[in-house]
């Protein structure tokens, strides 16, 4: 079995809303996939769906070779899902909650320890605090235990860096990185455009759609733009007058830069002489490098 | 289900109930509070009710008339009024519920033939006047009784003798203690499960749950379990309050209690779970529990006799179960009835259970 999650087809609707519109893609055994996507892309559809939460109104969705309507109950056992809000009992210590899962799941801690060791070794040190009490981050490790003590084979993650310091986030992706050693497939979700390129496979979704999917090395080289960086002391104006130019396609902020995407004459020299003209002399324009932002944009573009 | 799951989730729901700010102070104050102070306060008793006497007659007889009245329990004279209004006005200050008029020549007259005395009673507080003028009316009639044969006149008037069976002594407390207990009930074992199940929605835990292999049946139960068991204690604290408190056990048997008990938490925490699955958030839920406590409370002949209410709201009542855990417990403590007695109670309750439990399990979801 190579292919560890199948969806096909899959359309989801909440009254006139569609959540989910025909959503394929398929993810192999072992791999770390991404969903990229803002907020209310129908991320989080799609994992209740995967999660056996909720049933698609359309198309079907197989985790494991197994019917996620179907085969619920079997299939319960051989996932481990981080839902984007924390929810532990707030009210159980550290060691109470992942005891509580494991027996549940009728699995041993000592057996499975070495698949929850490298995410569980930082809380070690406070057996006993409330998971209330945790910070953000420490939540995070703790929620991901308690989805990977009886040794899923596949683990689905919502958004699990949401509200998660930069550091903390980080490192988190450095512990996926090592689950993904011991042969779990990843489903992990995010809006943060940079955390795309920690994944092997990603794919771009908007509005129920996905919009491609690729690496992140093929996505970034797909993106063929004419893309410059401009800065000024006066970035509103400088953002204003460069999109009322012709050769201008668009332009958006990114950073402290904004970033230009020229049509074909768009020629740096001539622009930044022209905004001279109109009284905005410290312009600075220079090629810039795209990355998976700019290709969101790119493929965005036509419904803004 | 397996019971290896459910030992989980009790385990941890003991543990949950123990550290909640909240649960543990409610489970042992509120039995404490109900059955320590509500029996001595929800009282229909009247007491002292006061009675203001215009005395046109002045005589001996008169005289007489007001201090059996005013020796009386449940009377007290407040004034002896020269005017009629003069004793309307001690009314209108709430002085007095109960106006007593007795005409001039009254005694001279009465040697003749019986002559009418005017009772008013203030009717806003209605229990009150009513007793009131019921309780005066009598004390009279006991005067004139006793100066009638003192005087060799003949007693024409019936003997009356009331025995009341099974509260010999009317005593409110006596009819209130059976009840209260099933309050309780309502409470802890309809309500305080169903608000658990809530909270684990609103903090999002079920989610984590419902992804496990944890079933539908085993997650309910975990919820239920802990509280019909707190549901059985406060039972027997109550009726031990009861007992030590105010003397009063039941006449009936223990166990026909327990029986009713266990139905009746079964119906409750059925509902419980009901709205429950029905609601998103606490608030939700608890004014939707809020509406059935008032009607449980009003119409469950808890406060006032079904009897009395119209013929509709009778058959309303039909429909609400408190209702016939409260007549077992009443007749159990009251009369020492027994099961057999009341299996169409039993029964009722029993049906009760079997339908909001199917409700419960109906509308409890895992998927969305």
């Amino acid at each position: 079995m190579s292919v560890a999650i199948e969806v096909a087809g899959v359309t989801k609707r909440y009254g006139s809303l569609t959540a989910l519109d025909n959503v394929s893609f398929k993810v192999e055994n072992g791999e770390m996939f991404g969903l990229i996507g803002p907020d209310g892309a129908g991320k989080s559809t799609l994992y209740k769906i995967l999660a056996t939460l909720t049933a698609p109104d359309a198309g079907s969705a197989t985790v494991c070779g197994l019917d996620t309507v179907k085969d619920y109950s079997k299939l319960r056992t051989l996932i481990g899902y981080m839902p984007e809000k924390f929810s532990l009992y707030q009210d159980l210590s550290v060691s109470e909650n992942l005891h509580f899962f494991a027996s549940l799941f009728g699995v041993s801690i000592k057996d499975n320890y070495d698949i929850i060791a490298p995410v569980f070794s930082q809380l070690e040190r406070f057996p006993n605090r409330k998971a209330g009490a945790l910070s953000g981050g420490m939540k995070q490790k703790l929620a991901l235990s308690c989805a990977l003590i009886h040794r899923p084979e596949i683990l689905l993650l919502d958004e699990p860096t949401t509200g998660v310091d930069a550091v903390s986030r980080s490192e988190f992706w450095d512990m996926l990185s090592t689950l993904r050693e011991k042969r779990i497939t990843i489903l992990v979700s995010t809006s943060y455009m940079d955390e795309a390129t920690r994944c092997e496979r990603i794919a771009l979704i908007n509005k129920g759609k996905i919009l491609c999917i690729n690496t992140p090395e093929g996505l970034v080289a797909g993106l063929d733009e004419n893309l410059y960086n401009a800065v000024s002391a006066h970035m509103f104006e400088l953002l204003t007058r460069l999109r009322e130019l012709p050769e201008v396609e668009d332009c958006y902020t990114f950073g402290a830069t904004l970033h230009v995407v020229g049509t074909k004459d768009f020629n740096p020299e001539t622009v930044k002489r022209k905004l001279s003209e109109e009284g905005l002399k410290d312009v600075e324009i220079f090629l810039a490098k795209g990355d998976i932002e700019d290709l969101f944009i790119k493929l965005t573009r036509g419904e803004r | 289900m397996k019971i290896r799951i459910l030992k989980a989730l009790l385990r941890k729901e003991v543990k949950l109930m123990k550290r909640n700010p909240l649960i543990p102070k409610i489970i042992v104050g509120m039995p404490l509070m109900v059955m320590l102070v509500l029996p001595l306060v929800a009282n229909l008793e009247v007491k002292n009710a006061g009675v203001t006497i215009v005395d046109n007659d002045r005589s001996q007889l008169s005289r007489r008339i007001a201090a059996d009245i005013d020796a009386s329990d449940y009377l007290s004279v407040k004034e002896i009024a020269c005017t009629h209004d003069e004793a309307m006005k001690s009314i209108e200050d709430g002085k007095a519920d109960v106006i007593l008029t007795i005409p001039s020549h009254y005694s001279r007259d009465l040697a003749q033939g019986n002559v009418d005395i005017d009772i008013e009673a203030n009717g806003v507080n209605a229990t009150k006047g009513m007793l009131g003028a019921q309780y005066v009316s009598q004390s009279v009639m006991g005067t004139l009784k006793q100066w009638r044969s003192e005087n060799g006149m003949s007693v024409d008037l019936p003997e009356t003798s009331v025995i009341n069976l099974y509260n010999p002594t009317l005593n409110f407390r006596n009819y209130m203690i059976p009840a209260l207990i099933v309050v309780l009930l309502i409470i802890i074992c309809g309500f305080l499960p169903a608000l658990n199940l809530v909270s684990e929605k609103e903090s999002g835990t079920i989610e984590a749950m419902n992804v496990t292999p944890v079933s539908r049946l085993a997650f309910v139960l975990s919820k239920l379990i802990p509280f019909w068991v707190v549901g059985m204690i406060v039972v027997t604290v109550g009726m031990t309050v009861g007992w030590l408190v105010y003397g009063l056990t039941p006449a009936g048997n223990i166990g026909a209690i327990y029986l009713a008990a266990i139905l009746f938490s079964l119906a409750l925490s059925g509902l419980g779970v009901t709205i429950a699955n029905k609601s998103a958030t606490m608030l939700q839920s608890i004014f939707v529990m809020f509406a059935f406590i008032m009607i449980f409370q009003l119409m469950s002949g808890l406060f006032t006799p079904i009897r009395s209410m119209p013929e509709w709201a009778q058959y309303i009542t039909y429909a609400i179960p408190p209702r016939y855990f409260i007549e077992i417990m009443r007749s159990v403590y009251l009369k020492g009835a027994g099961i057999i007695d009341l299996w169409p109670q039993y029964a009722a309750i029993a049906a009760f259970a079997l339908f909001f439990s199917a409700l419960a399990a109906a509308t409890y979801s895992k998927r969305n």
